[in-house]
């Protein structure tokens, strides 16, 4: 029974993360294995390919598909400018003469002497990729991109929005189970990761932004106040593309729950250092979730990337309980019945003994805790 | 392990595992031959290793199994092999099969000309299946052509569905949507290296010029056409070809999916068309008219079999973990607060359905918990119901024969096939319906969201087992009708519902049951009431209703009907709550009016009869 376990959120002081950076269509990589590459820097380079416009230059010369060759100015893989023309007809009389404009600025792609349409496209757009870690580039997959090691400390949140920036960590609040008010911030924490406690509302969001913070993080908000954020209620935790003027990052969850001591020691610990966060979060078919990477000094020696892989739960082990009525809180494993127990819902469940710190305990269905992982 | 062309097995088989790859978790049940029958025997399940950091499916699959060795005492792996065939008693399986909806399923977009017409028989070939549609494309969908291009460039589906034009039509449009697709240069969604497997299924004389146009671009293959004439849907060479190309493009890119098909002694199917599989058996074999449905973590999946004619429906976002918000978006959140019998704010009910939406492995731990996410479950339901509704119809767009008597009902083409009077059976699957700790908690959850009309039998699948019974019924059907019918459908009981509505207390109807014993059992139904009459699984009563004038039970207003009804784990249950459903507005009146109906059927601990 040792495999029915939710696996947790990592929080660790010391472990080595690789990061793929990957174009979305081919381009060309700029950096070679071995180099070290900054957060801001670009490691990577492709050229979108531009907006295709099609156009049915068979109805509007009024002639039929297969003769648009011989009306055409521009022929497939020219040129051609907004307003130039692309197509006009002969007639016998001038003012009956029909030119087609082109309504956009870029190349004649193909023409087709069946539908009579001619599509155009627009000149590509230039995609950067950035490195988002400060790190080692330790693989460089040809035309797509690159892997990014970097020795670090790691806070994975469990949900976030926001996609990938980075700044200089602050610890805003005294303790973790303690409100970020709109009165915590200042103006010197512009571009900033701004580290707060267990709650933020819609005024200290609203103050946020205002103020410019690159990042947030924070134990928990309530529901109604990201759905004002956001301007829509979210259906799917699928999250990363967001632009509310920052990236947030929950590290418990919705409701005021204080943030983990272990979370909120290690950030306090690496105050004034340079932080890569990222909001992204998709629980769905593959995991991701948001998290707060703070690179070490870039080395060339790095050791295994890979966490070590958990066989399932042990007496000891920290976790954290995530569904109500304990929501939030946190204890150790005091022991594991192998036996289904029932529960008020008359359920029969495997469930686990967890102690908290005053050492009280209680039984809780093995599925509503989560490992806090990491060392 | 020598598989017919036939796709049935030459040996004997007397054990099988087999797993279910869910988004969440897979699992894996073991089917023994016990005497001259086989029987589930023994399941077990754990969390699915699609995502990263273990990116194989099979490890979630030997998790799964290594727990019913556990539980069972039978050496089934060897390090990381299922051992086949069986050494001895204790030792190994004759065949491993198994179904996958992991890593989001298979995701399709569909072209057609006519929205209304091929666009939606091409629609409904790639739900059958087992799809999941991400989006329609046709000629007249209101989208400028760009914007076309733009979306299809956009979405990264696993595969292509075209259709469009009758054989022997015009070929324009259908080659005017080849170009915009080999314009967009689409992508597949996962493995940037290989080709977007892209099927055509439309007008067979443009063939020559689709092959030119996407040739080059997509893994093209070409069928014959899903609409060859406009009053006929030719939907299997499609389905078959979509079966084909999961298996031999799609799979191969997902994590560990190589290793699984190794694996496996019979194709892997996608999940919801294992569970078609199931209804449309059952239908066909007790020649009823069913509806079913697999409500799950992301998705809930309709199916309905009304006069032989099966139909699926997917709601890719109507689920109750990874899509619980969802449902609170789509419904509404008085919706949900309708079915809760207690005072709940709005902040706290938001906040425990998004934490349920980030930890969707979770399980209500209290009363309160379990009613709510009951709640959540019959919007779920219902609104998957209105969606099947509407794609569930008959061909649109053809002429209809008229006679003078059709003259004032104006009927239009394309209603829908969904005639909850002509229904017989509703067959619930999935964790909510299949887990809820008492089976009269499925059985209103079904007949709040569905509210059936007359006279409607219910069941679920036992301990969710449907996907894993639809594949092995390919291979196997003996197997599989064994265990279905002794150890996956539980008939919950029978239910009896007049059309109409009333004053609460006003008659209803009265009801006459003439029980096996030859008891008779007389009373009225008033509106408002709910009464659960027990009547056991192997049990029949006849009951004769004889509703109020305004009342319909299907044979008039005011007619009275007598039917045979079946027993079930529940019983049979009289609902006077009058059709169309309406629970009070007031808040009070609502909680008084839910906790009377709760206790009356003994709902949840502490309401017991």
């Amino acid at each position: 029974m040792a495999h029915s376990y939710t696996p947790g959120l990592t929080v660790t002081e010391q472990t080595t993360v690789r990061r793929r950076r990957m174009l979305s269509l081919p381009g060309t990589v700029l950096v070679a294995v071995g180099e070290t590459v900054r957060a801001n820097q670009a490691v990577a380079r492709a050229e979108l390919p531009g907006k295709v416009y099609p156009l049915n230059l068979a109805n509007q010369l009024g002639v039929a598909p297969d003769e648009i060759n011989e009306y055409l100015i521009k022929k497939a893989g020219d040129p051609v400018q907004k307003d130039e023309i692309l197509a006009e007809n002969k007639p016998l009389i001038k003012w009956f003469k029909t030119e087609v404009l082109s309504p956009v600025t870029g190349v004649v792609e193909s023409v087709s002497t069946i539908t009579g349409q001619v599509l155009l496209r627009e000149p590509p757009r230039v995609l950067e990729l950035l490195g988002y870690v400060d790190g080692l580039i330790v693989e460089v997959i040809p035309h797509q991109g690159v892997v990014v090691e970097t020795d670090c400390s790691l806070v994975q949140g469990i949900f976030g929005i926001g996609g990938e920036t980075w700044g200089e960590i602050v610890i805003a609040v005294t303790a973790p189970d303690e409100v970020l008010s709109p009165r915590h911030f200042t103006d010197a924490m512009k571009g900033k990761v701004v580290v707060g406690g267990s709650f933020i509302s819609s005024d200290g969001l609203a103050r946020a932004k205002e103020v410019g913070v690159a990042g947030l993080v924070i134990g928990g908000i309530h529901d109604k106040d990201l759905r004002a954020l956001l301007g829509y209620d979210l259906g799917v935790a699928i999250t990363g593309t967001e632009r509310v003027g920052f990236t947030l990052i929950l590290t418990e969850g919705f409701g005021t729950i204080p943030m983990a001591d272990k979370t909120f020691t290690l950030l306090s610990a690496h105050a004034g250092q340079l932080a890569s966060i990222s909001g992204a979060t998709q629980i769905r078919a593959g995991v991701i979730r948001p998290e707060i990477i703070i690179p070490k000094r870039i080395t060339a020696a790095h050791g295994s990337a890979t966490m070590p892989q958990r066989e399932g739960i042990r007496i000891g082990d920290q976790v954290r309980i995530i569904r109500d009525p304990l929501f939030g809180k946190i204890g150790e494993v005091a022991s594991l019945p192998s036996d289904l127990q029932k529960i008020p819902t008359e359920s029969e469940v495997r469930v686990m003994e967890v102690r908290f710190a005053d050492g009280s305990r209680v039984m809780i269905p093995r599925t509503n805790i989560e490992l806090i992982e990491g060392a | 392990m020598t598989i017919h062309a036939s796709g049935k097995i030459a040996q004997p088989l007397n054990v099988i595992v087999a797993t279910d790859c869910g988004s969440t978790t897979t699992k894996a049940i073991l089917i023994e031959k016990v005497g001259n029958e086989y029987r589930q025997t023994y399941r077990g399940e754990a969390p699915t290793t699609v995502e990263a950091p273990f990116e194989d499916v099979t490890r979630g699959v030997l998790n799964a199994i290594a727990e019913i060795e556990e539980l069972s005492g039978r050496k089934i792996l060897d390090g990381d092999k299922i051992i086949t065939p069986c050494r001895d008693a204790k030792t190994g399986v004759d065949i491993y099969i198994s179904t996958s909806s992991a890593g989001g399923g298979l995701q399709m977009m569909v072209t057609g000309v006519v929205q209304n017409m091929t666009g939606e028989s091409a629609q409904r070939a790639a739900l059958g299946a087992g799809a999941i549609v991400i989006d329609v494309l046709a000629s007249n969908d209101g989208r400028l052509p760009h914007e076309k291009i733009e979306r299809i460039r956009t979405m990264r589906p696993d595969m292509i569905l075209m259709s469009g034009g009758t054989d022997g039509g015009a070929v324009t449009h259908v080659v005017e949507m080849a170009e915009y697709i080999s314009a967009a240069e689409p992508r597949p969604r996962f493995g940037a290296t290989y080709k977007l497997p892209l099927i055509y299924a439309g007008n067979k004389d443009a063939q020559p010029q689709v092959k030119k146009i996407l040739g080059e671009k997509a893994a093209l293959v070409l069928t014959d056409n899903i609409r060859p004439v406009l009053e006929r849907e030719n939907l299997t060479p499609a389905r078959d070809k979509i079966h084909d190309l999961f298996l031999e493009h799609v799979m191969q890119q997902a994590p560990g999916y190589k290793k699984l098909i190794e694996m496996a002694g019979a194709p892997i199917m996608p999940t919801p068309a294992a569970v078609g599989v199931i209804m449309e058996t059952i239908a066909k074999r007790e020649h009823l008219n069913l509806i079913g449905v697999d409500i799950g973590g992301a998705t809930t999946d309709v199916f309905s079999v009304f006069d032989g004619l099966f139909n699926r429906t997917v709601s890719a976002n109507l689920g109750m973990s990874y899509s619980i918000s969802n449902v609170l978006a789509e419904a509404g959140l008085a919706n949900i607060m309708r079915w809760v019998p207690f005072t709940l704010d709005e902040q706290t009910l938001r906040n425990r359905i998004k934490n349920k939406m980030v930890r969707p492995t979770t399980i209500p731990q209290t009363l309160d918990e379990l009613q709510i996410e009951h709640a959540i479950a019959r919007e779920a339901l219902r609104l998957a119901l209105i969606h099947h509704k509407s794609l569930a119809t008959a061909l649109k767009g053809i002429q209809q024969e008229r006679t003078i008597s059709d003259v004032f009902e104006q009927q239009q083409s394309g209603k829908t096939l969904i005639n909850m009077l002509k229904l017989d059976l509703i067959v619930g699957s999935g964790g909510i319906l299949s887990h809820a700790p008492r089976r009269v908690q499925s059985m209103l959850m079904m007949v709040d969201a569905y509210e059936p009309l007359g006279v409607t039998r219910l069941s679920v699948d036992s301990i969710f087992m449907m996907p894993h019974l639809g594949v092995l019924s390919t291979i196997n059907e003996q197997a599989a009708t064994d265990v279905f019918v002794r150890d996956c459908m539980v008939y919950l009981g029978t239910c009896v519902a007049p059309i109409g509505q009333g004053k609460e207390g006003e008659r209803c109807a009265d009801y006459a049951i003439t029980f096996p014993d030859g008891r008779v059992d007389k009373g009225q139904l008033s509106f408002g009431d709910l009464r659960l009459v027990p009547l056991a699984s192997d049990q029949k009563a006849s009951i004769t209703i004889q509703p109020a004038k305004q009342v319909n039970l299907g044979a008039g207003a005011g007619v009275s009907v007598t039917r045979e009804v079946q027993g079930g784990v529940v019983g049979l249950l009289l609902d006077g709550r009058g059709r169309p459903l309406q629970l009070p507005t007031e808040h009070d009146a609502r909680v008084a009016m839910l906790t009377k109906w709760f206790s009356a059927v003994g709902l949840y601990p502490g309401s017991d009869v």
